[in-house]
């Protein structure tokens, strides 16, 4: 072999059908007999239903059924809660699959219909007449959680389900007490639309002989699919299969078990025919989960001379009419133990108010409760920057923990496995030429343009994770992985995963792991995922976990099956095992290099079993449950530099760098797709994204037409870089990077912005940074 | 209502609503889910397909409309058993992740490159404003339009 395969980056295996069109996602798909379930939703963010007239729908061309709750009955149990935060008063309310007596968000279901074809089914639902009596409604979790709110669930006092405050609050108060500088700021997290390409659809079909449901959905995680529409429907779960077939991104969008895909399949039980659902884009905005959705009151405190010494923050999480599938974990768990970032400080603070509204559910979004406490660091460092009159790079450069190899405590109580922080942010600032833009700056300033930098330093944690620190949090599973590898007689290899890729490349990166470790051709590397009966149980592509979780379990699968070659060749061969050598797919003899076994060779002939060593079971397949010892945590360096027009607000985006050190790359294009998409998901946060509401709960951004997506022209090309350095836990020592591009730039480009008006006094403008905001922000400080 | 018309060179005939929607008689009447609905209001592209050597985003057109015309989608643009270059370049500079965007990209760019050979990264970035991807960043995507879109100007 001349070159490495793993660290090339070759060519995805993935892309010849995605580039041809052949592809199947999940509404590419057809049944015979299908019918089209349509969902009549709410129109009122908070009402009471008071009567449904569903007689007109039934009546219409084409309807086969109509239902609503009542029909439904006990045949549904409501949508569960996944995560269970100990320690914090947690409520769960009931979450049936349509609404029965009251709506809590505009989506809430109604009723379905199905019909034989789509735009009929879609007439019939539009047909339903349904009476509500309004109730007021609050969308603000601030506001919710104050008296006097309309209350939401009768059951959750006060809008309150969750208080999340693990640390210790005397402690913090006396950091604070004693600090030369306390800075302080509201931060708002908008709410954010996640935007899958392909919005999701699920297509259900029932053997009433053998009691065996088939679900085909668009899933990150088409086991957890599986475990929960077992529980709602009362099906065994052997008898119910989940396919998540080509899935066009997630995001954390596809993480939750949502009410339509229960509902399908509880339609496909009642008629005995397939019934497929797929939403629209309008749909989806209303009914897909959202992400962030804070509030959060944070401070920071430190020294004259730039030494951070604390943070402390009160979040106000919106979660919206329920408590979707994660929805709790997102601003505790995954939140206040990053208070810490890449820095050496002692102190932390978080209380998490968990509060119902009569939003959306929310739940994971890119990045899942990271960004939003990486904004709230960076954004509060560069006030300390200003408050102590430092530069805000010199600032962070005083506080990064020095590089360690094998384990850092930090006050959040996390152990960070590897980093060296000043490397990446070193080399960073050299690609910005950060002095000299300095310079330029100032220069520019004094031409009346208004130039600003942004600088980000950032860890994360991410491959969850250990799954007894999982139960020890309250996630309701385990977050380990399985995978078989598979080498059939003529040495083509399967590799069956249980996480379940949606444009990540892990059909490409896991098959270069295999290659690695045992030598096959890459293109002799099928990776099989994303169907309950095909493959091993494991628990999804979230969190960054699929390449260093289901990435560790192939490589000491592939380990096992080399061990094993390596004894069957020495048999073969008729030599002692500790003479065989392996090298590039070939085992040999040492000193008689003619004589070679290739590991082809080998599997056939464990295939045949004509000649095995004694206690050698035939075969040549291994599998491997792989727990990881510990989340891992990439770190890096983003710096942004933009300009922003005074005449108009405009922003510039001129030049981004990103130095992200996710340990040795599988391959380094797959690598730079992530960031690049992570960085322009981020960006769009600072610049253009965010989802509005009026008073009344209403979505005023409820299509594509009014919610800013991010497009090529808001862009330069990346300037990208990296560092290495491994996981020191891992079988291959990698990292995750699927948030890291997230995580990182949604501060780094607001903080570029904030850089540029300082000199019109200019301390804080709620994101999205629109043109219109930033111009009167320029008029009322001018 | 009965259309006609000719997609990827083949004549092909129906009875179809007359609201239907030319992005639904291709992927439902005719099976060809190539081509991908992503938004309701054409802001999205997925669904983009050449209609008489033109860019259209299918969704905004009744299939009745299209009566007689030639239609060409992500399933009939290799010619010959061979990826069109703007395939082969999205391959080549892994311009995708999920794929959704992927065919109504494709179809855009391989349009825009004819109708432009030579076409700077500036005009290829306002061009693709049409076509929303979420995975990319649309970073490799203007390196394989630009790959071809340089080709194609020093053929």
């Amino acid at each position: 072999m001349t070159t490495r395969i793993f660290g090339s980056g070759i060519k995805r295996r993935e892309d010849p059908r995605l580039i041809t069109g052949e592809a199947r996602y999940t509404d590419d798909i057809k049944l015979p007999g299908v019918l089209h379930m349509a969902v009549a939703r709410s129109p009122y963010a908070h009402a009471n239903i008071l009567s449904i007239d569903t007689s007109a729908a039934e009546a219409m061309e084409g309807v086969a059924a109509v239902y609503t709750s009542e029909d439904i009955g006990d045949g549904l149990a409501g949508l569960p809660t996944a995560w269970l935060i100990p320690d914090s008063d947690l409520k769960t309310p009931e979450h049936p699959a349509l609404a029965k007596g009251k709506v809590r968000y505009v989506g809430d279901g109604v009723a379905i219909v199905l019909a034989d074809d789509r735009y009929r089914a879609q007439d019939a639902a539009d047909a339903i007449v349904v009476e509500y009596e309004e109730l007021p409604a609050v969308i603000d979790p601030e506001a919710a959680a104050q008296e006097g709110a309309p209350l939401i669930h009768d059951d959750v006092e006060g809008n309150i389900a969750f208080r999340w405050a693990p640390f210790d609050k005397e402690a913090s108060d006396a950091v604070f007490d004693e600090a030369d500088v306390v800075v302080s700021e509201r931060i708002v997290q908008q709410r954010l639309l996640p935007t899958a390409m392909e919005p999701r659809s699920a297509m259900a079909q029932f053997n009433p002989a053998t009691q065996e449901l088939t679900l085909w959905c668009t899933s990150q995680n088409p086991h957890i699919h599986r475990f929960i529409i077992s529980a709602v429907t009362g099906l065994n779960e052997n008898r119910v299969r989940v396919i998540a077939p080509e899935v066009g991104g997630g995001f954390g969008s596809k993480i939750p078990c949502y009410p339509d895909e229960a509902l399908v399949s509880w339609a496909a039980m009642q008629l005995g025919v397939p019934v497929k659902w797929t939403e629209t884009r309008s749909e989806n905005y209303l009914i897909t989960i959202h992400g962030r959705d804070h509030i959060q009151h944070v401070d920071m405190a430190a020294s004259n001379d730039g030494k951070l010494l604390g943070v402390r923050a009160t979040v106000y999480a919106g979660m919206g009419g329920y408590l979707s599938t994660a929805a709790p974990g997102i601003p505790t768990i995954l939140h206040g133990l990053l208070y810490v970032g890449p820095y050496t400080m002692d102190s932390v603070y978080c209380e998490s108010i968990g509060v119902m509204t009569n939003g959306t559910p929310t739940d994971a979004y890119r990045g899942a409760g990271r960004p939003e406490a990486t904004f709230l660091l960076e954004r509060m460092v560069d006030k300390v920057a200003a408050a102590i009159d430092m530069d805000p790079a010199e600032v962070r450069r005083k506080n990064l923990i020095p590089a360690f190899e094998d384990g850092y405590d930090v006050a959040a109580g996390l152990t960070y496995d590897s980093g060296d922080y000043p490397a990446a942010f070193e080399k960073a600032l050299g690609m910005a030429g950060y002095d000299d833009f300095r310079q330029a700056q100032a220069e520019a300033l004094a031409d009346g343009r208004y130039l600003g930098i942004g600088v980000t330093a950032y860890t994360e944690m991410c491959g969850l994770g250990p799954s007894q620190v999982a139960g020890a949090v309250g996630f309701q599973g385990g977050l380990w992985e399985s995978a078989t590898v598979r080498v059939t007689p003529t040495g083509k290899v399967q590799a069956l995963i249980g996480a379940s890729p949606h444009g990540q490349g892990s059909e490409t990166t896991l098959a270069q792991i295999i290659a690695e470790e045992l030598g096959f051709p890459v293109d002799d590397i099928e990776v099989v995922h994303g169907d309950t009966t095909e493959t091993p149980m494991g628990w999804g592509t979230y969190g960054s976990r699929t390449t260093p979780v289901t990435g560790a379990a192939l490589a000491h699968a592939s380990r096992k099956l080399k061990e094993k070659a390596r004894v069957l060749a020495a048999h073969l061969m008729e030599a002692n095992v500790d003479d065989i050598e392996y090298a590039d797919g070939s085992f040999s003899v040492k000193g008689s290099p003619d004589q070679a076994q290739s590991i082809q060779d080998v599997a056939l002939m464990a295939h045949l079993a004509w000649n095995m060593p004694e206690g050698m079971d035939p075969g040549f397949e291994e599998s491997q449950f792989y727990d990881p010892p510990n989340f891992v945590y990439p770190f890096g360096t983003h710096i942004a530099i933009v300009e922003v027009h005074a005449e108009t607000g405009e922003i510039d985006l001129q030049r981004y760098i990103a130095v992200d050190d996710c340990g040795p790359q599988i391959n380094p294009e797959i690598v730079a797709g992530q960031i690049h998409g992570g960085v322009v998901q981020g960006v769009a946060q600072a610049l253009c994204e965010g989802a509005i509401y009026d008073e009344n709960g209403q979505l005023l951004t409820g299509s594509m037409m009014d919610y800013c997506m991010p497009k090529a022209d808001m862009f330069p090309n990346f300037e990208l870089g990296e560092t290495v350095t491994p996981s020191p836990h891992h079988p291959i020592g990698v990292k995750g990077v699927g948030e890291t591009g997230t995580i990182a730039s949604t501060p780094t480009v607001y903080n570029a912005v904030l850089d540029a008006l300082s000199p019109l006094g200019i301390e804080q403008i709620d994101m999205p940074l629109t043109s219109a905001k930033v111009w009167a922000a320029i008029q009322s400080a001018s | 209502m009965q259309v006609s018309m000719t997609v990827n060179g083949v004549k092909r005939e129906a009875d179809v609503d007359a609201r239907t929607l030319l992005v639904h008689f291709l992927r439902e009447t005719l099976d060809l889910t190539g081509t991908k609905i992503g938004c309701d209001t054409s802001q999205c592209g997925a669904c983009t397909v050449h209609l008489d050597g033109k860019v259209l985003k299918s969704c905004t057109l009744l299939a009745v409309q299209a009566e007689g015309c030639e239609v060409t989608t992500i399933e009939g643009l290799a010619e010959g058993g061979e990826h069109h270059p703007m395939q082969t370049a999205f391959w080549e500079n892994h311009g995708l992740q999920c794929g959704y965007c992927t065919p109504g990209m494709i179809m855009a760019s391989a349009a825009f490159v004819r109708d432009n050979p030579g076409a700077s990264e500036n005009e290829i970035r306002h061009y693709l404003e049409g076509n929303i991807c979420r995975c990319t960043g649309y970073h490799n995507i203007v390196k394989a339009v630009k790959q071809v879109a340089d080709s194609a100007a020093g053929a």
